[in-house]
């Protein structure tokens, strides 16, 4: 079980380097269409340029209190403390842990598989499972962004009804 | 149990929060040229592509656009941070609310990089079931979302 785990760990981390690879080779070839476009047409170019200066200049406050938000929840919220709340007999307590740690949890999904995996292993309704991963798609840390770009009546709105979809989504996941 | 000092346990405490501030500070960095590539490339696409031809893709057909933005969420898949962003710059170069939304939606809860992940370790019938519905939930969810928005003014 601890090997099985420790090739997990360091096979995320393998992922998790390559993907930082990724990300860098992505922003260089973002560069390089930049160097490309602006032989042909400079003036564009250069407005693109000032676009994207623009928008980020509007991002980066937000970005900045995205890291406050994130270090907070990773202070208070560890993995094994879901693994306690969740348990067989949860009930509707259990719809509703599963919703609330689907939304506070945080990183990639992947580092979340095994932990769902072994929750699932040792009797987690199947449904709370969905409705864990159905609501990852509301983030706390991100929310100032999503109020940013889309406003708060919108943040209300799509969150109220992806909570609700979570839970028809995790009881059809049952029933099929 | 080992006793410890008011002070060493003030110490470790601090250290606890100076760890989580850096592990989030490095997250966000770690994402940073993931942002500013698509910022850069939002740059270029409102200066080249002309508004017409995103309102001939995009036509305010609530299905179609849903569909569409749709299945654009779900081909793509990372952090939601990035779907916030995209979503937000494809919202102001004139891309519907319905199609945002349903790709906002679908950016997380479906992922057809991360299936055989998902299949592997929490079962193919299990990963099948999730996708399929995660995807008839997004487009309602869209739809529900826009025309309630729209209601309350």
């Amino acid at each position: 079980m601890t090997m099985k785990k420790e090739a997990w760990k360091s096979d995320v981390q393998a992922k998790q380097k390559k993907s930082t690879k990724g990300r860098i080779y992505f922003l260089l070839a973002v560069v390089m269409v930049y160097m490309f476009l602006a032989f042909f047409e400079p003036q564009k170019t250069l407005r693109a340029f000032i676009v994207f200066g623009k928008i980020l200049l509007q991002v980066i406050p937000v970005l900045i209190f995205v890291i406050v938000l994130m270090a907070v929840l990773d202070y208070f919220l560890k993995p094994q403390k879901i693994k306690k709340y969740l348990g067989e007999e949860s009930g509707i307590k259990g719809w509703i842990i599963a919703i609330a740690f689907g939304i506070i949890s945080h990183g990639s999904v992947y580092a979340w598989f095994p932990l769902l995996k072994e929750l699932k292993d040792q009797g987690m309704r199947e449904g709370l499972v969905a409705a864990f991963i159905y609501n990852r798609a509301i983030k706390i840390p991100f929310i100032p962004l999503m109020i940013y770009y889309f406003g708060f009546k919108f943040f209300v709105v799509v969150t109220l009804y992806m909570i609700v979809a979570s839970v028809i989504e995790g009881l059809l996941i049952e029933r099929i | 149990m080992k006793n410890q000092s008011p002070n060493k346990m003030q110490k470790e405490q601090n250290k606890s929060w100076a760890q989580v501030f850096l592990k989030s500070t490095k997250t966000v960095i770690g994402v940073l040229p993931i942002i500013a590539g698509v910022l850069l490339l939002f740059g270029l696409f409102r200066v080249f592509v002309p508004t017409h031809l995103i309102k001939q893709v995009f036509t305010g057909n609530p299905i179609k656009d849903t569909l569409i933005g749709g299945i654009m969420g779900s081909l793509f898949a990372g952090n939601a941070v990035n779907s916030y962003i995209i979503g937000g710059e494809l919202l102001r170069s004139g891309v519907t609310l319905y199609a945002v939304t349903a790709f906002l939606i679908t950016w997380v809860t479906i992922g057809v990089i991360q299936f055989p992940a998902e299949a592997a370790i929490l079962g193919k019938s299990f990963a099948i079931k999730r996708n399929v519905l995660s995807f008839v939930l997004a487009f309602l969810v869209a739809i529900a979302t826009v025309v309630t928005l729209n209601m309350l003014g």
